[in-house]
């Protein structure tokens, strides 16, 4: 790992960027690469606030804390010093925000939430909690300090998922078939002026198989019909594969000849008899020609994916889950990767 | 040695042929979170169910692309078309859910026409017949109901929507119940009721701070639209919420049958746990679970911890590279089988009456008519 001055002066892919919105397919690892992400930005000294917008305490889950407030709190370092901290919004929360800092309306929204507006909102009109909520994380990246910085160096997103992400981002166009005109559209341009420009990229997370790439290729394309930015394509729980590329190109041929390997189980000790040792190796072939194909169609995954355009990265499959070490992990190989 | 995965005693198994040929069997739904193999599970039963002689019809929620295609769905259009190549005396049909065209419909069945233009063309009716949080789901037992009322199947399988939680599909109408139920939706409906006039005026100060608080977060055209599209909705809702109930009802009925799909990772497994629970306390008549795209090995009987002694035998000494490299292959495989077979354990320990079936995991995704009769029949053989 390089010095803390090497670590601040690199190029990284998103250089410019502060606000990392990531999205995927459910379960390929959104939460867990945003906060990997969260981790990889901070490093060398910098500050990261982590959003989360769905109420289900993953960031706390991830970084093994209890339950998150709706409250910015540091809740990790990152290598070479620097902090991630976090934030767990609350759409009924952003809401009395919103009443306060544009109105001064603590009150009234404070008996808005009782009767149940909030409920409402999602119910029927989720375009409002979606504002609502990309407004607060907005808000967060343009926060300055009294000297006029920026209060956070980077916000990453954990955001919906793929099938939800352009009508989350895209507020104003959600907005503005319901409020034309009125506070709520001018909040939704605010957080347009935000989302729609070359500060923010929204990056994928998907696993190499065919339904979550394709639900990235449609998603991509209809993020960057929308005229929102594009990032990365962060490919999750990838396995390497041991064996050599002439092997597994025949194998997934069916083509595997098991005598070779037959002699190297007996060599091994695991067979007691030559008919022994033939049949494992006669049911490890199998396995292998399985691992083979599978392998080939990861394969071409990767290659829809990089016809895409979109830098991509890889982040292993942990064997063991992922733990505190593992983020730690994957937030070194999103550096080592030039992503962050 | 390894223990089987799979081969626990006492569990009992989950007989999905013995449902299917049943004729007493006339819904299935398939429910469990997202991603686990629901839609695949549905459509492969409904083939299964077919070709084994019942008159079935697969709804489908956001169905993969190419599974779609494999049932000759190619457009959203809300109609149950009949699928090809289906062989046997049973016939199948299937269809994609169009949720916004259903709730049109219903308001359309329910209204009088200038009632049902005023809501069609509200933009706040636009946005919540095509928004995702609960319109699918109840959208989806809405058709359920119009399939059943329809009488021309004798079983019908439904897919449930990729929800975030697998509770979704039950909760949506009692959730829109609810919030039409609500005090804010009764402020809202004031005005039209005491004969145009803001309703604010006629509450005291506590509702004025409210009506304030709306119209500074709303504006007041937006409130407006939103009483006209309230008020319309109110007087369609009575209906609206009989049906919900009806299919409710349709659902604890002795001819339904729930299948629980989960996956063998401990989210999955989790949730499944949790569903299981929550069909009981709704008193929701359960089939079983199906644990999905288990992993296992032709080679069961080399375990882990010998392949891996083995393969770094073999890497101290040199020599025989490709063995080593299978044998790690292959304890990599077995401790993913192994951790598979953990969750399972949990589960079954957890809720030792539950019937359960496993469907080993593929090595691509299943596509056609072929691959779905493949997974039907791992689905029957337990
Ligand atoms: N690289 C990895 N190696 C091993 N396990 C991983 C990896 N990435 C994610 N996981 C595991 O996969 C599961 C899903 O990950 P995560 O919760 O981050 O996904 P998500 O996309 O946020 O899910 P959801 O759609 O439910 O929000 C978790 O159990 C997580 O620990
Ligand atoms: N046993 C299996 N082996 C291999 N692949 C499978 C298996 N079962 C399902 N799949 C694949 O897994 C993916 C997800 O399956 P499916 O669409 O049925 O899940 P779902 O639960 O309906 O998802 P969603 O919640 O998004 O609706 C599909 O690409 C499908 O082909
Ligand atoms: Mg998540
Ligand atoms: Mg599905």
């Amino acid at each position: 790992m390089g010095s803390l001055r090497d670590v601040r002066a690199r190029d990284t892919d998103w250089d410019g960027v502060r606000l990392h919105v990531v999205t995927g397919k459910g379960g390929t690892g959104k939460t867990t690469v945003a906060a990997a992400l969260a981790l990889a930005l901070a490093a060398g000294g910098r500050k990261v606030l982590l959003v989360e917008v769905e109420g289900r305490q993953g960031i706390a889950q991830v970084f093994d804390l209890p339950p998150l407030p709706y409250e910015e709190r540091r809740i990790a370092v990152a290598p070479d010093g620097g902090d991630v901290h976090a934030l767990s919004i609350d759409p009924e929360e952003a809401m009395l925000d919103y009443l306060e800092m544009f109105y001064g309306m603590r009150r009234a929204g404070k008996a808005l939430t009782k009767m149940g507006v909030v409920d409402f909102a999602t119910t029927i009109a989720p375009g409002f909690r979606d504002v609502l909520v990309t407004g607060k994380t907005t808000e967060a990246v343009r926060r300055k300090n009294k000297d006029g910085r920026r209060v956070y160096d980077a916000v990453v997103l954990d955001a919906p998922p793929t099938g939800r992400i352009t009508r989350f981002l895209n507020v104003t166009n959600e907005v503005a078939g319901l409020a034309r005109v009125g506070p709520i559209k001018n909040h939704a341009d605010l957080v347009n002026g935000v989302v729609a420009s070359p500060e923010t990229a929204v990056h994928f997370v998907t696993l190499l198989e065919e339904m979550p790439v394709q639900e990235t290729l449609d998603g991509l394309a209809e993020l960057t019909a929308a005229g929102l930015p594009p990032g990365g394509i962060f490919t999750n729980m990838v396995r390497e594969s041991l064996l050599p590329a002439s092997v597994l190109d025949a194998a997934a041929g069916g083509r595997f000849d098991p005598a070779e390997l037959a002699l190297g189980l007996k060599a091994a000790g695991l067979a007691d008899g030559a008919s022994d040792a033939a049949a494992v190796a006669e049911a490890l072939a199998e396995e292998i020609v399985e691992h083979a194909r599978r392998t080939a169609l990861e394969q071409r995954e990767r290659e829809s994916l990089d016809a895409s355009g979109r830098p991509r990265y890889e982040l292993p499959l942990l064997a063991d889950g992922v733990d505190l070490a593992g983020l730690y992990e994957l937030a070194e190989s999103i550096r080592n990767q030039g992503a962050a | 040695m390894s223990e089987r995965p799979g081969g626990h005693r006492d569990v009992p198994v989950l007989d999905l042929d013995a449902i299917i040929d049943d004729p007493g069997t006339r819904i299935i739904v398939c429910c469990g979170s997202g991603g686990v193999g629901k839609t695949t599970t549905a459509a492969a039963l409904g083939l299964r169910a077919a070709e084994r002689g019942r008159a079935a019809v697969v709804l489908t929620v956001d169905p993969a692309r190419r599974l779609a295609q494999s049932m000759g769905l190619t457009e959203l259009d809300n109609v149950p078309r009949p699928v090809e190549d289906v062989t046997g005396d049973g016939t199948l049909h299937a269809m994609m859910l169009d949720m916004k065209r259903t709730f049109d419909e219903i308001i359309e069945a329910h209204a009088d026409p200038e009632r049902a233009r005023q809501i069609l063309t509200n933009p706040f009716y636009q946005s919540l017949s095509s928004s995702f949080s609960g319109t699918q789901e109840y959208m989806a037992m809405e058709k359920l109901g119009q399939l059943r009322r329809s009488g021309e199947w004798d079983l019908i399988i439904v897919d449930t929507p990729p929800s975030r939680s697998a509770l979704d599909f039950l909760d949506a109408p009692e959730r829109l119940g609810r919030f039409l139920d609500g005090r804010l939706i009764r402020v809202l409906t004031a005005p039209a009721k005491a004969g145009g006039r803001s309703a604010f005026k006629l509450f005291n100060a506590g509702f004025g701070l409210i009506a304030g608080a709306m119209t500074k977060l709303l504006g007041a055209q937006v409130l407006k639209d939103l009483q006209t599209f309230v008020s319309a909705l109110d007087a369609v809702f009575g209906g609206f919420r009989a049906r919900a109930e009806q299919t409710y009802r349709l659902l604890q009925a002795p001819g339904t049958a729930f299948v629980v799909v989960a996956a063998p990772e401990r989210d999955a497994m989790r949730e499944a746990s949790y569903f299981v629970e929550r069909l009981a306390e709704e008193r929701m008549p359960l089939a079983g679970v199906v644990i999905n795209r288990v992993h296992r090995s032709p080679a069961e009987g080399l375990s882990a911890a010998r392949s891996a002694a083995a393969a770094e035998e073999l890497e101290s000494r040199g020599g025989h590279d490709l063995a080593a490299a299978v044998l790690r292959l292959h304890t990599g495989r077995m401790q993913l089988a192994a951790r598979e077979h953990r969750e399972r354990e949990h589960f079954v320990t957890a809720h030792p009456t539950v019937p359960v079936a496993e469907v080993p995991a593929m090595w691509e995704d299943v596509h056609d008519l072929e691959g779905l009769r493949q997974v039907g029949k791992l689905l029957a053989a337990q």
